[in-house]
């Protein structure tokens, strides 16, 4: 369910790294408690990223949603889809409904965060509690 | 083809825009009897407004009759249960109606001489001392139109305190479980806003809150009974350990119609809070309104409030006092949404102190009886005791693929208006229900009877359920759909269009 190569927040952000750069989205998990995403308020190329720090929004049917960034860093893209085609994210959410790209700044950051399958234990614990 | 083949009960009713038909006219101006004046040369061109394009055109009967079929496709207080949990959608007295159309009172204005006001003003102390009184405050402001501007009034007027002390901070603690409006005010003032995780039994922890509250802390905004309507046991504490650090205790009063005549914030520590009197004091809701939200606070606040202030000179009469060296100023156009001001002092004086604290108690037991004839269909993610609302989540419904948005739909198939929809947004899916005093048993028993039957509907019948509502002029409308492209603007069809010959 959780793809091995990514890693994974508590906030329930995924990261791929590669190389530098960071690629950036929610969860599957995240979306499906969120509901159907009806808007997506992202930062601009060139903005910076601060690890645990809001970077934008997802608004859904439900609620209005900060979204973390897992590490920090400049922001080299943005998925200029996601500003017609919010429903990426429910559709495709760790592919497709990527959020931005960072150029990371620290790669110790990285080892803060979760394997997908300490995520998908923690989100288990979590909804039983 | 015949074009009304149904009647106008389950008819679609068309926009006024689709009805109207050039050179129809609903009144007419007396002839002018004086010279006429060129607007544009005399008020300047700016100020003259153009032709509206696609202005509706349309006579009086079929103005009376759009409005009058819509209003009968309304679900109101006046038909039935409304447990919109958090609103407090409670009933709307008439005697509020008569009081408030009293021609002193429908007719004053606000640019009458002080001598003339002498009763709008008392209306306006009265009320004061009577919300002073219940909440156990020092001080209120009457000004802000809603619960929302409360909050802004009563953060400014902190914001304004810490500032004359010379201890400007820069952080507010909101709980998770807080209504929007709370961060959302903090920011607003300028303020970083800080979240308080709730521990598990729902409740603001007090070795969490310990840890959050530095000297950075402006103060901490909590609604008390909070959102899963549990009382805050530990709120005495938790304002101790707040003024122990300089920072203020802000009480959202969204839910004092679970405290009226029991406990006063004031008593337990609360500086500074605000009330609705739209929810709490009976005036109306919604988006027939206007709110009204006053502000109570602690005499050390008192200074900061909104001017003029009413004060009474003892041998004449009460008066306007501009003179507040101090104050954020003004925070509305005159003196707040009066004709709501004296609703709410004819629902406290019909009422009566016994009277107010009976209303408390039956706000309660409705919330709990409705707990306990749903509480074994139902999951009650909270164990606390239920105050005025009581919150279930859909966790049993869910293993159906039924989430709590399909329950509410199916509810309007039984007569009753939703209970509200995912918030608060620590109980993920909740059912959030709030019968109010005003019920009675039978209803209750009713509204009981219909969520237990929809519980049966979702296992034998899941589809069912996730298609409601099935009685409505209107089907499950695509909410999903309407937020992503929300059409806000009526324009006319394209002439190509209009001029197609009919195809029937």
């Amino acid at each position: 369910m959780y793809p091995k190569e990514l890693l994974y927040t508590k906030e329930h952000e995924w990261v791929k790294v590669d190389g530098d750069t960071a690629k950036i989205g929610i969860t599957s998990h995240a979306q499906d408690q969120l509901g159907d995403i009806v808007f997506v308020e992202l930062p601009k190329v060139g903005d910076k990223a601060h690890a645990t720090q809001s970077f934008g929004t997802v608004e859904s049917v439900k609620a209005v949603s900060d979204i973390y960034a897992p590490v920090s860093g400049d922001i080299v893209a943005i998925n200029e889809d996601l500003i017609d085609a919010p429903e990426k994210i429910n559709e495709d959410p760790h592919v497709g409904g990527w959020l931005i790209s960072v150029k990371i700044s620290d790669k110790t950051e990285l080892d803060t965060l979760m394997t997908a399958d300490d995520y998908a234990a923690y989100v288990s614990a979590e909804s039983e509690s | 083809m015949i074009k009304k083949v149904r009647s106008h009960i389950v008819q679609n009713e068309p926009l006024l825009f689709e009805r109207s038909s050039p050179g129809k006219k609903a009144y007419q101006l007396p002839e002018l009897d004086v010279p006429e004046v060129n607007l544009a040369s005399e008020l300047g061109e700016e100020n003259v407004r153009a032709e509206i394009p696609g202005f509706p055109e349309v006579s009086e009967v079929e103005v009376i009759r759009h409005f009058t079929r819509l209003s009968t496709w309304n679900y109101a207080i006046d038909l039935g249960l409304y447990p919109l949990g958090s609103c407090t959608m409670k009933y709307n007295p008439r005697v509020n109606e008569h009081v408030a159309r009293l021609e002193g009172l429908a007719w004053a204005h606000p640019y009458q001489p002080e001598e003339l006001s002498q009763g709008v003003l008392r209306v306006m102390w009265d009320l004061e001392s009577f919300l002073c009184e219940i909440c156990g405050m020092d001080a209120v402001t009457l000004q802000p139109a809603a619960g929302a501007h409360g909050e802004l009034t009563g953060i400014l007027a902190v914001r304004s305190y810490l500032e004359s002390q010379g201890d400007a901070r820069k952080v507010i603690l909101a709980p998770d479980s807080a209504h929007g409006t709370n961060p959302a005010t903090a920011q607003m003032c300028g303020y970083e806003v800080r979240e308080i995780p709730s521990n598990e039994r729902g409740l603001i922890d007090l070795e969490v809150l310990d840890k959050a509250v530095d000297d950075s802390v402006a103060a901490l905004m909590v609604t008390n009974p909070n959102t899963v309507g549990i009382f805050e046991e530990d709120i005495s504490k938790a304002a101790d350990l707040l003024h122990a650090r300089g920072a203020q205790l802000y009480m959202d009063g969204a839910n004092m119609n679970a405290l009226v005549g029991w406990a006063r914030p004031g008593d337990f520590g609360v500086d500074v809070m605000h009330l609705n009197l739209h929810k709490t004091f009976s005036t109306p809701h919604g988006g027939g309104g206007p709110g009204a939200g006053p502000v109570a606070v602690k005499a050390h606040l008192e200074p900061f409030l909104p001017k003029p202030r009413v004060v009474d000179t003892g041998g004449n009469g009460y008066k306007l006092d501009y003179d507040r060296p101090q104050s954020i100023g003004r925070v509305r156009a005159f003196y707040g949404n009066f004709g709501v001001l004296v609703r709410a002092l004819s629902y406290i004086l019909a009422h009566g102190g016994e009277g107010l604290r009976n209303a408390t108690a039956d706000a309660v037991l409705n919330a709990n009886y409705i707990r306990q004839g749903l509480a074994d269909r139902y999951h009650l993610p909270y164990q606390g005791r239920s105050m005025h609302e009581v919150v279930f989540s859909d966790q049993k419904q869910t293993k159906q693929g039924i989430k709590t948005g399909d329950i509410a739909k199916r509810l309007i198939d039984y007569g009753f208006h939703p209970y509200t929809v995912s918030f608060p947004l620590i109980v993920h899916g909740a059912l959030m229900i709030e019968p109010t005093e005003t019920e009675g048993k039978g209803e209750l028993d009713l509204f009981i009877d219909a969520m237990r039957s929809i519980a049966d509907e979702v296992e034998s019948a899941p589809e069912m359920v996730k298609n409601a509502p099935h009685s409505t002029r209107t089907r499950r409308v695509n909410e999903t759909l309407a937020a992503r492209n929300p059409i806000v603007r009526w324009e006319p069809a394209v002439e190509a269009e209009a001029e197609k010959p009919a195809a029937d």
